[in-house]
């Protein structure tokens, strides 16, 4: 075979395999998230100032629920964040028990805090709503127990992980975990169909694209819902970063990103 | 029935939640990095005591 010939046949990968390619390299990922978080703040400050004042000051009351209702526009991003970022770590987890990529099993274990995070702020804004609108600050209600079992297993995902020594049979470990606990995201999303419960059904359908909100009210939750999407992806980026930096401490690309002070 | 310490409590709580957790790792770096910084002296020292 020839040399012209040879060229001919390589294999090309294209600009997009390259970039996973890439994402796979620590100091390469370290300084692409270092480049791109500022950017993710910045998003998320934007669309967030802009949704609260859409939601806070410029939306009407509402009839029926009065001011109380103005917790959704925290509340409901806040409960679809968690059951997002819960697929997202699964889905990561599963890669990474596949195909061990290391990068993956970073971004799982830099999802657990941030999702038991807003699984804590939808729990609590919830039970404030709740007060107000039930009577009460809790039920045992499919959803909202269900709600609270997704805290205990982002929880248990964490703890795993921290359990055992080694990070890569730590998130191993903590990876199937997380991948068992998938199958508490239907009940949690059905929990509303399938059972009598105290909290309401989707007020929002995506597929139908129908909605029982007034557009007055809805425009702010779904700034809302697209700015802690921002707020993820910039705390997700630099948790990642900080955990790559420790677990490879020992290294010539961390002791030069000190050095440079990057 | 007065539902602003609902409101007030709620987006207080979130606030305060989502900030932790963006301020966290910004400490951990702070942490690691003295880590780093103390493997750094102590292998530049043993380069200079090997010279």
């Amino acid at each position: 075979m020839t040399e012209e010939t040879r060229t001919e046949t390589k294999p090309r990968k294209n600009a997009f395999v390259l970039f996973i390619h890439k994402l796979g390299s620590p100091p390469w990922f370290y300084g692409f998230a270092g480049k791109l978080i500022p950017w993710l703040w910045l998003i998320f400050g934007v669309l967030a100032a802009w949704g609260l004042y859409l939601g806070l000051v410029k939306a009407p009351t509402d009839y029926l629920q009065g001011e109380s209702y103005r917790i959704i526009y925290l509340h409901v991003p806040s409960a679809w964040m968690s059951w997002m970022i819960y697929a997202v770590m699964a889905g990561l987890g599963f890669i990474n028990l596949v195909w061990r990529i290391r990068i993956t099993e970073i971004l799982a274990m830099s999802s657990a805090p941030i999702g038991a995070a807003f699984t804590l702020v939808a729990l609590a804004s919830g039970s404030l709503w709740g007060r107000p609108t039930w009577g009460t600050y809790w039920v045992w209600d499919a959803r909202l127990t269900s709600e609270l079992v997704l805290l205990f297993l982002y929880l248990g995902v964490i703890g795993l992980y921290n359990a055992i020594d080694e990070p890569r049979k730590a998130a191993r470990a903590a990876c199937l975990l997380a991948l068992v606990g998938v199958v508490n995201l239907p009940i949690i999303h059905f929990s509303v169909k399938w059972w009598n419960t105290l909290h309401q059904p989707s007020s929002i359908s995506f597929t139908s694209g129908s909605s029982s909100i007034d557009p007055s009210m809805l425009w702010p939750l779904l700034i809302m819902a697209t700015a802690v999407k921002f707020y993820y992806g910039a705390s997700l980026l630099a948790r990642a970063r900080v955990k790559l930096l420790e677990q490879d401490k020992r290294k010539t690309w961390a002791k030069n990103v000190i050095r440079e002070g990057r | 029935m007065d539902h602003t310490p609902f409101i007030v409590g709620a987006y207080t709580i979130g606030f305060i939640v989502l900030l932790w957790n963006a301020v966290a790792p910004l400490y951990k770096r702070k942490t690691i990095a003295r880590d780093i910084r103390r493997l750094i002296q102590i292998e530049e020292r043993s380069i200079d005591s090997d010279s």
